[in-house]
């Protein structure tokens, strides 16, 4: 890069970062770590005071407290598991279904399943609240038009379906995301490595099984990490359909209604912005190991191996005459179980030798 | 049941809905904030993607990764210290609150798409201005934004519906009536009339009318945005 290396300083350089570094450092950094030091504070008669751990204590051990705290995340857990159980499958297929040049109207599916993920959880949550209402909804007639009606339930009044239902309320409006990632992955798969599977005599649903869901397995990694991220700190949706008491009974309280009551207050509860902040703090916890699990343990391995399938890829178009082999993702998987995590460049040697 | 016809068809609700709550009032409260935070969130996104995107210098990869932090982890969560400061600096119930937590949510994300575009941009270009006088300022601003307007419209499009639609940050840090936004001024509604039908169902249609209007105009750009990968 042909930067003036000039001994004076290059103000332009401080001036260029500095609004950026600022509102983030202020507005998002700083809080982020105050909220974190918060939690070691209490207040006793209006002054604030040093208590260290005692807040986690409190959360963790005092009995109302605990309860509270773990049935919201056992249920934050379960909304978790729903999303990742229903949503990124039903994602993955509409993709894989969507990406099939033999569909037609699929600009037309593709808007149509992704318009919800734009509308607010005010608008989505209150809407599903009309449709599953047993006196106003029209869900029990459209049961009953089917001949179905003794399925129906109060889904939203009752404690073990409550937070089930709103789950899937979050899952259809928001299964256009898994969806629309997982289609343009699918999208940038090389024809020729398609192509030389179907010489192979994989084609259909093995080769989606064999071939294009080994290659998207990048993807379905971000799509995991970003739907752990959002449904821990998700609060939208369970206030706009169940108030911030997540009733019936919290069988739909989760980290975020159970946070905003603690440091908010609400009703009769009075805000306490410290043990909020503690709940702040184990969010904070929760949510970095999510992510460290991703950036450590998941994605390195991802990224090599898409990586390595790439330069296959590379390496395939660019010789007519190729063995077979090199651009046969199970192979290409195979070997990287094999050989674990290695530097780029040893993987480079490999395809190459193999060709010659 | 069925479509309305000459006798059933009725506007009472929009009616009841214009009257009670102060939908305009919410519909500029709402705009403004997004519109603001998205210039902010674009302009300091842009100027700091080329600072580090362009320049070496000490701590380059150091403040790529601070300023990508913001990525991963949430800014909800430090949303009690956020309220606290801003009622220190008495800027709690003001768009300006809202605005700024916006655009320091916004920025992480801009910032990392924003530099891998401009990583892009031919060197030649940039140094051609150079031998011709330009300052650095004037590089960035004549010569290298113009060239990256379409990765500013995807990241314009991926923060304005998450703004738009955020209910936590309007509920928490601007509560009252005069700055309400539409999210959080229709939620309201909704829970003060939940027996008045005709007015819930016009209110839930005025406020997805907006996001609707905004998806049909820049649908094309978010598509071709998450498509071409500009969230990995």
């Amino acid at each position: 890069m042909a930067v003036p290396q000039k001994p004076k300083t290059r103000w332009h350089i401080a001036v260029f970062l500095a609004p950026a570094v600022l509102v983030y450092t202020a507005v998002m950094i700083y809080p982020l770590f105050n909220t974190l030091r918060l939690s070691l504070f209490s207040e006793v008669d209006q002054t604030r005071i040093w208590v260290g751990l005692q807040n986690f204590r409190t959360l963790f051990g005092d009995a109302i407290w605990s309860e509270q705290f773990w049935n919201a995340l056992a249920n934050n857990a379960w909304f978790f598991v729903i999303h990742m159980l229903v949503q990124n499958p039903i994602g993955i297929a509409l993709a894989a279904i969507l990406s099939s040049p033999r569909l037609r109207f699929s600009a037309f599916y593709r808007t149509a399943i992704f318009i919800p993920t734009i509308l607010s959880f005010v608008i989505v949550g209150f809407a599903w609240k009309l449709i599953l209402s047993p006196i106003w909804g029209i869900a029990p007639g459209m049961l009953d038009a089917i001949g179905l009606k003794f399925l129906y339930q109060p889904w939203l009044g009752k404690e073990e379906y409550a937070l089930t239902t709103l789950s899937l309320v979050s899952v259809w409006q928001y299964v256009g995301i898994p969806m629309m990632l997982i289609y343009a992955a699918l999208l940038s798969i090389p024809d020729e490595i398609l192509e030389a599977a179907e010489c192979d005599g994989i084609t259909g649903i093995s080769a989606f099984w064999k071939i294009k869901l080994p290659l998207i397995l990048p993807s379905i990694g971000i799509i995991s990490v970003l739907t752990f991220v959002a449904n821990f700190n998700a609060f939208d949706l369970i206030y706009a359909a169940q108030g911030a008491l997540a009733g019936p009974d919290f069988a739909t309280d989760i980290l975020g209604t159970f946070m905003y009551r603690t440091f908010f207050g609400f009703q009769l509860q009075l805000g306490d912005p410290h043990m909020g902040s503690a709940i702040a703090s184990a969010m904070f916890g929760i949510i970095l190991i999510g992510v460290c699990i991703y950036l450590f343990g998941i994605q390195r391995r991802l990224r090599n191996y898409q990586f390595y399938g790439q330069l296959n890829a590379q390496s395939s178009s660019d010789n007519s005459q190729h063995d077979r082999r090199t651009c046969d993702p199970g192979y290409i998987y195979g070997d990287r179980a094999v050989s674990g995590i290695c530097h780029p460049d040893q993987q480079f040697q490999k395809p190459s030798r193999d060709l010659s | 049941m069925g479509l309305p016809n000459a006798e059933t068809f009725s506007l009472i609700g929009y009616e009841t809905v214009l009257r009670q709550g102060d939908f305009f009032l919410y519909f500029q409260n709402s705009m403004i904030v997004t519109v603001v935070s998205l210039t902010l969130i674009l302009l300091f996104g842009a100027m700091a993607a080329f600072a580090l995107a362009e320049y070496r210098f000490k701590g380059n990869t150091l403040m790529g990764l601070y300023l990508a932090l913001g990525i991963m982890i949430p800014i909800r969560i430090g949303t009690v210290a956020i309220l606290e400061m801003m009622v220190a600096t008495g800027l709690v119930n003001t768009l300006t609150a809202l605005i700024l937590v916006y655009t320091a949510q916004g920025l992480p994300l801009a910032v990392f798409i924003l530099s891998e575009f401009m990583k892009g941009v031919s060197d030649d270009l940039k140094n051609a201005g150079r031998i011709d006088g330009l300052s650095e300022y004037k590089i960035f601003f004549r010569l290298v934004l113009p060239l990256v307007r379409p990765a500013m419209a995807t990241v314009a499009v991926f923060n304005m519906i998450p703004i738009w639609n955020d209910l936590w940050f309007p509920l928490i840090l601007a509560p009252a009536e005069e700055v309400k936004t539409l999210t959080l001024g229709s939620q309201v509604f909704i829970g003060q009339f939940v027996t008045d039908w005709n007015a819930v169902l016009s209110a839930l249609s005025m406020a997805i009318l907006p996001v609707m209007v905004l998806y049909v105009i820049f649908s094309r750009q978010l598509i071709r945005g998450i498509t071409s990968g500009a969230v990995k």
